[in-house]
């Protein structure tokens, strides 16, 4: 790759593609010429500006009033072009749209509503430890707990039916491969999104939500007021289309940190209350949500760069978290680290609203696995699954001993 | 430990300390007062409807609702009106506090949301004005249809009256009471699924207003007293204890440094994210003392409850707080 400078501009550009399968296959090589080229790096091929710095990615995710969300957090700019679904009322929405829903699903998904689940989802983490390691000591840990997990209690949680349930995950694929370019990616899950759309559109409406659960506290809020009742249905959506994924390779990131590293899986044995730090150093380290697009509202000048108003940029999140200018020796997966501040689950206004569940699903699993497996090993090299903007396994052969 | 701990510390630890940058009467009763960061960073986000904990030298802590431009990261405004009843809180503001003066600041907490409407009745009563400001412009800007009633004693105690009347013309409608009475029962008509009603105001406005809306479904019409409750004891200035249950330590927490600095500085471990008492990412329990909460996340039951509390911003009012980690 080259990036250069050129006059008069300034910008270091750069032609290299970061939805390239070799780059997302893996994305380390290409962040780190991204951060020592600038603060902000011209992508030619696309006309976006890219950042991968922490400091840089840390405030343009705070800066809503500079880096606009409703124009798509995507390639794709709203503003010009059609979106291929209804835009999220969170994700997709800048304040005052946005302020209604994320206040709605800030309460509902709080750490102090999510208390009452945890010993639940505890004993769940346990029943599946238990089957799995039942079957056999040998497991591909992606399929067996990371899938299966949050399969077995996200949707419960939420309140939609058993039957279906396999559309979540090709749905969220797609969703998160949509905010790329129209890519051989794109291409693939383009034939079979319009089912894995009309089932998720479907669940989302009052009558197919069972009581006591997120999308029952969600119509709920409508009743009061809170949403209208159009709201409603797109706020159960955005608990589907961005709670499942995202959790699955979370779980993915921090096993296969495990399994990596074993000085590190008999420490968290050693210390059960090390879960919670183990979980967000395994987001830090694989950002599970890789990038994310926001359109500047106006000029903005950045380390000495100019971006004109309406333009895309493009924050790379994983590159923010493996920045040597603000974390120690980044690439290292360690408990006695502080990942305090990582920017995986984003930051600011539309800081992952879910991270709560998500800690709360991965703590109850790690907990169970480390209090039933001694040790963890990879028995095959674990595959990628490739996506344009989520960092994921495909397989991941595991070995456990028992305890 | 990370090398990220100065850096980090530095900010959190001015998180909760605001320089008054400016202070303007605009009645005879009324100081528009605009604080910002001393270090020139953002302020934590807010939402029309919010309010912030204003924590005056004496450590005197009093609520004012935030009445500037959401989209403005760096300033807040309030307004203070002085209080005839001797409290002490607003006759500090009027008489003694300067601009550049450092005050302390909590929150900012929303108890008062805009909710989506198609079409909104504002009712604001004196100094009740100014959660409204933020709602009107939102309200604006989400394309809603909306009109402001808006009650004082007489046009030139009613703070922002002109501005709002040049500005918005038909849909603000000012009455004084030295002209006579509104019924405002009769200006906010029946219910009706497409109008949600905000009330801010004294407790006779308030009152009229809830009598009149009794029958409506709840959540369509939304009120907010604008008395401050009162804080309770006021917040500390000076350092407190901690202590961690079952680990035998207590640390003490010097003013100006935040509890999860001084956590993290005594080697316990804490998981922090947003470091602006927003996310709740680290939420404690508190199993002693009384915590001084200058967070966006607790509602006012949850507050007083006093069982937990988010160590990024919040403090404790009583000598040793006592925190299970």
């Amino acid at each position: 790759m080259t990036i250069t400078s050129t006059a008069p501009s300034l910008i270091p550009t750069t032609d290299e593609d970061p939805f390239s399968e070799a780059v997302l296959a893996d994305p380390l090589p290409f962040q780190h010429r991204l951060r020592e080229a600038g603060e902000v790096v011209l992508l030619e091929r696309y006309g976006v500006y890219a950042m991968g710095r922490y400091d840089t990615v840390r405030s343009a995710l705070l800066d809503w009033q500079g880096f606009e969300s409703s124009a798509g957090v995507g390639i794709t700019d709203f503003r010009a072009e059609t979106p291929w679904r209804p835009p999220s009322l969170l994700l997709e929405a800048d304040p005052p749209h946005h302020n209604a829903p994320r206040s709605v699903l800030a309460k509902i998904l709080g750490p102090r509503e999510l208390r009452s689940m945890a010993p639940r989802w505890q004993a769940d983490a346990e029943a599946l430890v238990d089957e799995v390691v039942a079957r056999g000591t040998e497991f591909d840990a992606v399929e067996s707990f990371a899938e299966a997990f949050p399969l077995r209690v996200f949707p419960d949680a939420v309140g939609i039916p058993d039957e279906g349930r396999e559309h979540l995950l090709p749905y969220g694929d797609h969703l998160f491969n949509a905010f790329g370019p129209e890519n051989f990616l794109v291409e693939h899950g383009a034939p079979h999104i319009g089912e894995h759309s009309a089932w998720v559109n479907e669940q989302c409406a009052r009558d197919h939500i069972s009581s006591g659960g997120f999308g029952d506290a969600i119509w709920a809020a409508a009743d009061r007021g809170d949403l209208t009742t159009e709201q409603a249905p797109l706020v159960v959506r955005s608990l589907l289309s961005a709670g499942v994924d995202t959790t699955v390779h979370a779980i993915g990131a921090v096993l296969h940190a495990f399994a990596t590293h074993p000085d590190q899986w008999a420490r968290l044995r050693e210390d059960p209350s090390l879960a919670r730090v183990a979980f967000d150093e395994a987001i830090r380290l694989e950002a599970p949500v890789q990038t994310f697009f926001r359109t500047t509202t106006r000029e903005i000048e950045l380390g000495g760069v100019r971006i004109p108003e309406r333009r895309k940029i493009l924050m790379f999140l994983g590159s923010a978290n493996s920045d040597p200018r603000h974390w120690h020796d980044p690439e290292r997966f360690d408990l006695a680290r502080d990942p305090s501040g990582h920017v995986g689950f984003g930051m600011g206004i539309h800081q992952c609203v879910g991270q709560h569940v998500a800690r709360l699903e991965a703590v109850s699993l790690v907990t169970a696995l480390a209090r039933r497996v001694e040790t963890i090993e990879l028995t095959a090299a674990p595959v990628r699954h490739l996506n344009n903007t989520l960092r994921a396994w495909k397989t991941m052969p595991m070995r456990g001993t028992l305890a | 430990m990370t090398v990220r701990k100065e850096a980090m510390d530095a900010r959190v630890d001015a998180v909760d300390a605001v320089i008054v940058e400016r202070m303007r009467r605009i009645t005879d009763r009324v100081m528009h007062l605009t604080l910002r960061r001393a270090d020139g960073e953002r302020l934590p986000d807010w939402t029309p409807g919010s309010h912030i904990d204003l924590v005056l030298g004496d450590g005197t802590t009093r609520q004012y609702s935030l009445l500037g431009d959401t989209r403005d990261p760096f300033r807040y405004e309030i307004a203070v009106v002085r209080e005839h009843d001797g409290r002490g809180g607003s006759r500090h503001v009027h008489d003694v506090l300067q601009a550049g003066d450092v005050v302390g600041i909590g929150g900012p907490r929303n108890n008062f949301r805009l909710v989506p409407s198609p079409r909104y009745r504002f009712i604001a009563g004196g100094i009740g004005i100014t959660p409204m400001l933020p709602m009107i412009r939102a309200a604006a800007e989400m394309g809603a249809e909306w009109e402001l009633l808006y009650l004082g004693r007489s046009l030139t105690s009613m703070p922002f009256a002109d501005q709002l009347l040049e500005a918005h013309g038909e849909r603000v409608r000012l009455r004084a009471s030295d002209r006579g009475r509104v019924d405002v029962a009769s200006w906010i008509g029946a219910f009706d699924a497409d109008t949600k009603v905000y009330t801010c105001g004294p407790v006779s406005l308030i009152e009229a207003v809830v009598d009149a809306t009794a029958a409506w479904r709840p959540g369509w019409s939304r009120v907010e007293r604008f008395e401050a409750s009162d804080a309770g004891e006021p917040a500390r200035t000076t350092a407190f204890e901690v202590e961690v249950e079952g680990s035998g330590r207590v640390i003490t927490v010097e003013p100006g440094v935040a509890v999860a600095s001084a956590l993290r500085e005594a080697g316990f471990d804490l998981l922090t994210s947003c470091s602006r008492g927003v996310c709740g990412t680290c939420e404690t329990d508190v199993v002693g003392g009384d915590p001084d909460h200058r967070d966006a996340i607790l509602d006012d039951v949850e507050r007083a409850a006093g069982n937990c509390f988010f160590p990024c911003v919040s403090r404790s009012k009583s000598d040793r707080l006592v925190i299970a980690l």
